[in-house]
């Protein structure tokens, strides 16, 4: 074994050295990524020069949905013109309300010295496809940082909360669902004003109120929308309802569940919002540049 | 090039370019959008074993190791997930090379279940220990029709192969 073999037989490193290095690589690529986020930019190049690919795979599909949208049946059209104009007919009156009701809202709000409700514009995108990815459920949507999306922006449908974007490329972006795991979102129970945090469940089908006592006023169809105080997601947005209740008492916690009201399966057209004020910082920091005005509209109150 | 078992026909040699066209097949394969992906053979890490043990000395680890973070980044799962898995599962190719072509196409299908079963084993146990939730027993039936697909992709991969090295013109029949 002294001599080393003729160049002719030459074949390079052993197999098990090779696969070792390359086991290890990934290795430490897989720690790089999942503890550190430092692969971040590796990915946004092999992402964006997948991109392409994906979509030259995705075209035949998608040619064909248009091709079978263009021979759709002229009185299914007529059915669904006619169902939407009632519908918009029955939302004009609300729209016209709303005006109202909304310049009322500002004016009371104004008079109790509340921030303004921030009003969300938005972009609409379009899901591409759900992710390949087994272990977590997430939607891969058409628009990127180019087209304005931001880390972190919430997405909806027209039914509710979709999730929030996590992952951003320049022509896609990521998705997580308000369902997954390790995702939570802060709810409102519009029967009693009650505030509860929804958290993914592990199966990534529906959501659970954790932490509250068996006590609780939280019935089955009661409705959730979203609280607001995380800074995230605007307030007021549906999430979900309610399913089941279960007040064990050999539990310190009741167990609520909750099914999402945004349908990812059945949609594809999606809105991601772009909130248009920024949320208010925490107290600790606002201390010193944001005093002054409001106790200055303070001493006005008190004193009127 | 393989030693050949007693009946099997003698090959040409393949061509490269044949086999990185596999390969890129494969893996548009991989970015195909499924409502629910769990099931759903892994086609490239069956072609990838197909070319590992036939052409060893062609396909190592370090093109899988490539094409395992090309799908990481497609699917937007851990980085170096596939990669490793990939890696994995050429070497045991490579190595049991000589053995598998031994036998006939179904046996040779049982040895590749064993090496897709490991290759899924390590993906989930990466994804266990990062802290994602169990995906569900059908995340393993993969392997099992990647594995069922493995003499009919035998027949098709090697078909260019099969060709008569020149072709008689004169031949009456």
């Amino acid at each position: 074994m002294e001599h080393s073999p003729p160049p002719f037989f030459n074949r390079g490193p052993a197999p098990v050295v090779r696969v070792t290095f390359f086991a290890l690589l990934s290795v430490f690529l897989m720690v790089a990524d999942a503890r550190f986020r430092y692969t971040e930019p590796l990915r946004q190049v092999l992402m964006t020069a997948a991109y392409p690919l994906q979509r030259a795979v995705l075209a035949p599909f998608e040619a064909a949905g248009r091709i079978g949208d263009y021979f759709q049946s002229l009185s299914d059209l007529q059915k669904e013109n006619a169902e939407l104009r009632t519908e918009k007919l029955k939302a004009a009156q609300d729209l016209m309300t709303l005006e109202a009701v909304r310049a009322e809202n500002t004016q009371l709000r104004g008079l109790l010295d509340a921030r303004d409700r921030a009003r969300a514009d938005a972009v609409f995108a379009e899901i591409v496809y759900g992710s390949r990815d087994p272990f977590a459920r997430r939607v891969v949507i058409d628009k990127g940082f180019t087209q304005g999306i931001e880390l972190g922006r919430p997405v909806i449908d027209t039914t509710g909360v979709v999730g929030q974007v996590t992952r951003v490329t320049p022509l896609a972006s990521e998705v997580t669902l308000i369902t997954h795991k390790d995702h939570s979102i802060p709810v409102q129970v519009t029967r009693n004003g009650l505030r509860a945090i929804a958290y993914g469940t592990s199966d990534g089908a529906a959501m659970e109120l954790r932490h509250l006592p068996i006590n609780i006023d939280v019935q089955t169809d009661d409705e959730l929308i979203t609280s607001g105080i995380d800074g995230v997601y605007p307030q007021g947005l549906p999430v979900g309802k309610v399913v089941r209740v279960d007040r064990d008492a050999t539990f310190a916690f009741a167990r609520i569940l909750v099914t999402p009201l945004a349908g990812t399966d059945r949609q594809r057209q999606v809105l991601v919002l772009r909130p248009t004020e920024e949320a208010p910082a925490y107290p600790a920091a606002e201390e010193p540049a944001a005093k002054k005005p409001s106790k200055g509209k303070k001493a006005r109150r008190s004193d009127g | 090039m393989a030693i050949y078992a007693p009946g099997q026909r003698i090959l040409l040699p393949v061509n490269p370019w044949f086999i990185a066209f596999t390969l890129v097949i494969a893996l548009l394969f991989g970015v195909l959008p499924w409502r629910d992906v769990r099931g759903v053979p892994d086609l490239l890490a069956v072609v990838i074993v197909f070319w590992a043990i036939r052409e060893p000395r062609k396909i190592g680890i370090g093109i899988p190791f490539v094409l395992g973070l090309l799908m990481d980044a497609a699917n937007g799962v851990l980085l170096g997930q596939h990669a490793l898995a990939y890696s994995v599962m050429a070497f045991m190719a490579n190595t049991l090379s000589r053995r598998i072509l031994w036998f006939g196409l179904p046996a040779q299908a049982l040895h590749v279940l064993g090496i897709l079963l490991v290759g899924q084993l390590l993906m989930f146990g990466v994804r266990m220990i990062s802290g994602a939730s169990f995906p569900g027993f059908a995340y393993f039936v993969g392997p099992f029709i990647g594995a069922a697909l493995w003499p009919v992709l035998s027949f098709v991969m090697l078909a260019p192969q099969r060709r008569p090295e020149s072709v008689d013109e004169t031949r009456p029949i």
